[in-house]
């Protein structure tokens, strides 16, 4: 029997003369349907996805071999994106990189800023101060926040929710605001420099932060409660895209897709910076693995995020008019209108522009636990102004190149699902 | 922190004169190893209970702005229970081609990475199975874009690339493979297929 009838009942239930409720049909006597037998004739056929496609999430393209639906074959193309960041930094001083930076993962351009001054930090062995290092761990985790924010909401719209998304965007905007206000800008930061910061949080920024950590958990739990137990979602993503703990350690995944097959590493445990240590959060652990794992490690790390501000707050009040920049005229610009009126000032502010900052020959490699995963600079250094090496190590990149493992034998839908729950950003994957 | 890590002597006593000298920077450990026997070292340092790094953070290379320096090939190597970072670096001479074993059968990470240093700078990785070009397209010719002897506008003058961009073959982009699908070509109008053949922009011969 191939011809159905879809009723609905009406919103307004209205009682027929035997007092049952009327219904409306909704779609009657469908065309008989041919379930497609051998259709291809045993042949694969490929499928080209993007790279303009709102589900790639980006200018990635993917193309996929296909047996009816289940997929054979994915072999991911990038490179659309490529600028040649590492060879741009080559030609410039220190503080002239942190602007690329900005445009790597360009959905945390804050925390890009803050591993690359550590970077260089390293290299030339500078200590920064007290304050400086709580207000870099509010940058990190306000990017943390608002990159898992679009990563909520954009996974929620392609696997069909829309409303979530919404809440997750309005809840960023309130960061941005926060942001924009610290650093002039929303999205182009740029707010470290090697030895300190470009400047001080302005007034009303810690009020404003306390009000949206006090609220925030709020919209977690409303997007909880629509995800969570959510049979479509469940259904969607639970047991999707599996990869097991020493297979994610093989292929060098990092962050939330290595710890949601049940690795416990991050590297603000492994190898603290900027005082991590002192601070007091958990690390959410997964354990099959899968998409739904990852969703849930996500939201559980900005439970956390809300956490470790609400502790750099109140070092915030301590550290009230601490110095955010190294004491060194040699590493610091002087104020502008001591540049203009005093001599010494004049020729530190000369020499700094013109010549930049020398660091010592040597090298250093340093990461930092990015929303996206482990984010690391690796600069080499020949006692100039200028790296002779700069290399990202570009965590989407490395997340990327384990999709096809991913996907094998998942069907078509799924790999969409399972290339948002990467949570990948083009910029930094081409850099 | 400037001692050097406890891998380096372990390694030096098990490999002899295949580990050719270390050194520490910024508390960071380096050990140069000669490159025919890296795999074994890697391989070493991947499988025996004292090293176990089993983690791959990166692979990159370095070439200095001396050009009498040999070119670098770098391996961030991790291990994620003992909580130890090591870097191994191979010297290549770049008057000889530049090939190094591939490290893909120990850590599938390598996979990507190796691709990239491949096409950045032009280092072949011996056994890896699927040496492709990766952010570069396959038809690119201009050479190594992160050597020292590319320079940073490109060997090509923004005039030829214009020229080459537009009177690229748009399908070249698709692999052989891929081009087998596109059946309906055939099927196109003539004039299309001439704009096909020049980029969809056309205009220049």
């Amino acid at each position: 029997m191939s011809t159905r009838t879809l009723e609905v009942s009406l919103s307004t239930p209205s009682l027929d003369p035997r007092g049952n409720p009327t219904t409306v049909p909704l779609c009657v006597a469908l065309p008989e349907y041919h379930a497609p037998q051998d259709d291809q004739g045993g042949e694969h056929m490929l499928i080209n996805i993007g790279p303009q496609h709102p589900a790639t999430h980006g200018v990635l393209r993917l193309v996929i071999e296909l047996d009816g639906e289940t997929v054979v074959r994915v072999v991911p193309h990038i490179g659309y994106l490529h600028s040649g960041f590492e060879k741009l930094g080559e030609y410039r001083h220190y503080n002239q990189i942190i602007p690329l930076t900005d445009r790597t993962d360009y959905l945390s351009p804050m925390a890009n800023n803050v591993c690359l001054a550590l970077a260089v930090e390293k290299l030339m062995g500078i200590d920064i101060t007290e304050r400086c290092q709580v207000l870099r761990v509010v940058a990190c985790e306000i990017s943390r926040i608002i990159s898992h924010l679009v990563w909520l909401g954009t996974t929620g719209i392609d696997l069909g929710a829309f409303t979530p998304f919404l809440w997750c965007f309005y809840q960023r905007e309130r960061l941005y605001n926060l942001q924009e206000a610290w650093t002039g800008a929303r999205l182009t930061t740029s707010m470290t420099r090697v030895g300190g910061l470009m400047a001080d949080i302005p007034e009303g920024f810690e009020a404003g932060l306390r009000d949206f950590c006090r609220t925030f958990p709020k919209t977690l739990a409303e997007v909880d409660a629509m995800f969570t137990r959510n049979a479509i979602w469940c259904g969607r993503t639970q047991g999707v895209g599996v990869i097991n703990g020493p297979d994610a350690i093989n292929y060098s995944l990092s962050a939330p897709m290595l710890r949601a097959s049940g690795v416990d590493y991050d590297v603000r445990e492994y190898r603290p910076y900027l005082g991590y240590e002192t601070y007091d959060f958990d690390v959410p652990i997964g354990e099959h693995g899968d998409i739904y794992d990852r969703y849930r490690v996500r939201l559980e790390e900005m439970h956390q995020s809300v956490r470790i501000l609400e502790q750099a707050l109140d070092r915030l009040e301590r550290l009230r008019g601490a110095p955010i920049n190294v004491d060194d005229p040699r590493l610091i610009l002087p104020p502008k209108h001591r540049a203009m009126s005093d001599m010494e000032a004049m020729i530190f502010h000369f020499k700094q522009v013109m010549e930049g900052v020398k660091a010592p020959v040597g090298e250093a490699y340093l990461g930092v636990e990015n929303p996206k995963g482990e984010l690391g600079y690796y600069f080499v250094s020949d006692g100039s102004a200028k790296p002779v090496r700069w290399r990202i190590r570009p965590p989407s990149f490395i997340n990327l190149a384990c999709l096809p493992k991913l996907c094998e034998g998942v069907l078509l839908s799924d790999v969409i699902a399972i290339n948002a729950s990467v949570d990948i950003v083009m910029g930094e994957i081409d850099r | 922190m400037t001692e050097a890590s406890p891998s380096v002597a372990a390694l030096r006593a098990r490999f002899g004169g295949a580990i050719l000298r270390h050194l520490v920077s910024c508390g960071d450990t380096i050990v140069y190893v000669e490159a025919a026997r890296l795999l074994e070292v890697m391989t070493w340092l991947r499988d025996d209970p004292g090293q176990r790094f089993d983690y791959l953070t990166d692979v990159t290379a370095v070439e200095y702005r001396d050009q009498e320096r040999p070119l670098e090939v770098a391996w961030q190597l991790r291990s994620l229970g003992r909580k130890a970072d090591l870097r191994v670096k191979v010297e290549l001479d770049q008057r000889q081609p530049l090939v190094v074993a591939s490290v893909f059968d120990l850590w599938k990470g390598a996979d990507w990475l190796e691709r990239e240093v491949f096409v950045m700078f032009g280092v072949t990785f011996s056994g890896h199975p699927d040496l492709r070009r990766i952010l570069m397209w396959e038809t690119y010719a201009e050479g190594f874009p992160l050597r020292k002897d590319f320079p940073l506008r490109g060997h090509f003058s923004r005039a030829e690339q214009t020229r080459q961009a537009l009177s690229a073959n748009a399908e070249a982009h698709y692999s052989l493979e891929e081009l087998s699908i596109a059946a309906a070509y055939d099927e196109l109008p003539a004039d299309m297929k001439e704009r096909l053949a020049h980029g969809e922009r056309g205009g220049v011969k």
